[in-house]
């Protein structure tokens, strides 16, 4: 069944992609083996067969078969069917093995190992030794765990809004977004969609991992304008600008502990305590500063500032219990 | 047209030996097997002849499979206006050939998926690889040798190549960016790649960040993997006398040194798939429970068990060899966690949290 169905597609991709003419779905069904007699099973085979082929990304055109004819013909331009010309050479053609296994998820590995197929078919000079040792010895991995991708990918390749729920960190509560999604990200193993939020009427970043329940799609493709100049590239900068470390702690650290604190300190020995140094250092984050110092337990004492040294106790105390 | 198909004997189609038994016929849809047609027969008739074997090896399938799809093709018939079959070709002694591949001689148009998971793909290889990124090579440490400068020369090469092939296909990837690592980690991946690519051993100073603490080791490289985001490098560790992998951005410095790699037989690469962190049962189990402000800590780590208590709080149970990390992490938490279990490491941490508190007495 599905070996007859193949050939049958096979069949017509051949004959439309000869025929400079639009041939109507009558000399099409005399041209190619496998339709049914009975009208309204064939039409329903042809939309099935049609829709399968622009699925597969076969570029399908509509047109009028002749002018006395009123019928819709199709056909395939080849010039919009073809591959362009490429030649890969043999260290291209390996790093193309390596690049189409990154992606772990069933979809897009299909897709990414589908598209190195064609280019490695388009290319006789891709065979050679080099295929063999790959320059880089590396193996990226993209996994896409989060069932929130699929829809979000989608959306963004067709520019259409998406709606879903939506629980921030730190926060019980869902609330329900919509959104103009420009792209998405993954950041050190994370996926998150950027776009603008439209009850906020501001960009927003969301992480695909707090999205709950399914994404729901809320226009056309096409619907979604990315704003000039938007990159998503860019977003991803945006939080990792290089920090400005405008504070500077003074500390008292075990000489034998906190190798991370002497690395980045200005140490010199504690002329009042032996075993013990004294650490200058600039931190940017207020916030997170405290917790991280506190995480050094007996190893660490705070001399200044008073505000970094009172935040220090209240983790100690609050660890105590 | 060609008899040979129908009149080639039918050895090849029969499995034969272990190799040809494991290759069990998945099943493939109509549209699946249209697009590996719509490469295969381009793929044939670009090389005029090819090995059967090598050709099986390309698209993934059995050799038996390749000739149902060799014989498809061939099969493939139409009637009107005159009856003729489009594609002939012929397999023999191992060899297939195409004399006649008409309309399909060439591959269809990468489609908008197609194009895009695999340039999002060699951006991230680019990326990883420390190559393609200016100015990557001169911040790291160690000097990235002949065979690194090639193989990232080749992912921009083959990334150009693809984005012209692919025109307006390719388009959507502009909106997908992968971000791994710190730019200190790209350096040392290139010498860690030039190391790999020359067989070297290396010399590594790391931080154990768990710990805090700072070491000195010889390590094998076996291969760079990058997993969630971070490039790791996988090594015979001579110190530990086994294989561990270590966090290229806690790579304080990389020397290649002039000696070769010689990795155990015994060595087994980590199976990625089951997680970089497996815990073994004779780990001990941390419990933690978490206030709103530190659920963080259920996404961040690797956690056994995550269950949603009343008011937003969360308990954890995170499995692990060394409790040292974890009492570091309550340590930090403060008010924001409490250690359910093991009872002696709420112990620890009360102990650690009251010396400290000492000090500031």
């Amino acid at each position: 069944m599905s070996k007859r169905r193949t050939e049958r597609l096979l069949s017509i991709v051949v004959l439309l992609l000869s025929s400079r003419r639009y041939l109507t779905a009558e000399q099409i069904r005399a041209a190619v083996s496998g339709y049914p007699e009975e009208q309204e099973a064939f039409k329903r085979m042809f939309e099935r067969d049609k829709e399968e082929l622009r699925d597969l990304g076969i570029p399908l055109e509509t047109g009028r078969a002749s002018s006395f004819d009123d019928d819709l013909g199709y056909r395939i331009s080849r010039q919009d069917y073809e591959l362009p010309e490429i030649h890969l050479e043999p260290d291209e053609a390996a790093i193309l093995g390596i690049a189409s296994r990154v992606w772990q998820s069933a979809e897009l590995a299909g897709a990414a190992a589908g598209a190195a197929l064609k280019l490695v078919a388009a290319s006789r000079d891709a065979d050679g030794e080099a295929a063999a040792t790959p320059p880089l010895v590396i193996q990226p991995r993209l996994t896409t765990q989060e069932p929130a991708f699929g829809p979000l990918w989608e959306a963004v390749r067709d520019r259409r809004p998406v709606s879903f729920d939506y629980q921030a960190s730190g926060r019980s509560e869902v609330t329900r977004r919509t959104l103009e999604p420009w792209g998405v990200v993954n950041r050190r193993g994370r996926w998150y969609v950027a776009g603008h939020d439209r009850a906020r009427d501001a960009p927003r970043v969301f992480r695909l991992s707090r999205v709950t329940g399914p994404v729901k799609l809320e226009g056309p493709p096409g619907s979604v304008q990315v704003p000039a100049g938007t990159d998503v590239r860019e977003l991803v900068k945006d939080w990792d600008k290089p920090l400005t470390r405008e504070h500077t702690a003074v500390l008292r650290v075990r000489a034998d502990a906190g190798s991370a604190l002497h690395r980045w300190g200005e140490v010199t020995p504690d002329a009042e305590r032996p075993g013990w140094d004294r650490v200058s250092i600039a931190y940017s984050d207020p916030d997170w500063y405290p917790g991280y110092l506190a995480s050094y337990g007996p190893d660490v004492l705070v001399i200044d500032p008073p505000e970094l040294r009172e935040a220090v106790i209240r983790r100690l105390k609050g660890a105590l219990g | 047209m060609s008899p040979q198909p129908k009149s080639t004997p039918p050895k090849n189609a029969q499995p034969k030996g272990p190799q040809a038994k494991s290759a069990q016929p998945r099943m493939v849809t109509s549209a699946e097997r249209l697009r590996r047609l719509l490469a295969l027969v381009p793929y044939v008739s670009a090389r005029r002849v090819v090995g059967l074997a090598e050709t099986a090896a390309t698209f993934g399938m059995s050799e038996r499979e390749l000739i149902d799809d060799l014989n498809l093709a061939w099969c493939v018939e139409l009637r009107a206006p005159e009856p003729y079959c489009p594609i002939d070709l012929s397999y023999e002694d191992g060899e297939i050939s195409i004399s006649q591949a008409e309309s399909i001689a060439r591959p269809l148009r990468l489609a908008a998926d197609e194009a895009s998971a695999l340039l999002v793909a060699l951006r991230m290889l680019a990326e990883a690889g420390g190559a393609g990124q200016p100015g990557a090579s001169d911040q790291g440490a160690g000097q990235p040798g002949a065979d690194q400068r090639g193989g990232g020369d080749a992912v921009a090469r083959l990334i150009a190549k693809i984005e012209e092939a692919a025109g307006a296909a390719g388009a959507a990837s502009a909106q997908v960016a992968i971000q791994i690592d710190s730019a200190g980690a790209r350096g040392t991946a290139a010498a860690l790649n030039a190391a790999l690519s020359a067989g070297h051993r290396v010399h590594l100073r790391h931080y154990n960040h768990g710990r805090d603490e700072e070491t000195q080791r010889d390590v094998d490289p076996m291969r760079l993997l990058v997993v969630e985001g971070r490039t790791y490098l996988e090594g015979w560790c001579h110190r530990a006398e086994g294989v561990r992998l270590f966090r290229l951005d806690r790579v304080l410095a990389v020397d290649v040194l002039d000696l070769p790699a010689s990795v155990p037989d015994e060595a087994e690469p980590v199976d990625v798939d089951a997680g970089l962190f497996r815990a073994s049962p004779t780990d001990v189990l941390a419990e933690l429970e978490l206030a709103p402000g530190a659920r963080w800590v259920a996404e961040y780590y690797p956690c056994e068990s995550v269950t949603e208590l009343p008011g937003g709080r969360l308990r954890v149970g995170l499995r692990t060899p060394d409790t040292t990390w974890v009492r570091r992490l309550a340590l930090r938490l403060g008010e924001d966690a409490r250690v359910v279990a093991p009872p002696a490491l709420t112990d620890e941490v009360r102990t650690a949290a009251a010396a400290a508190l000492a000090g500031y007495a």
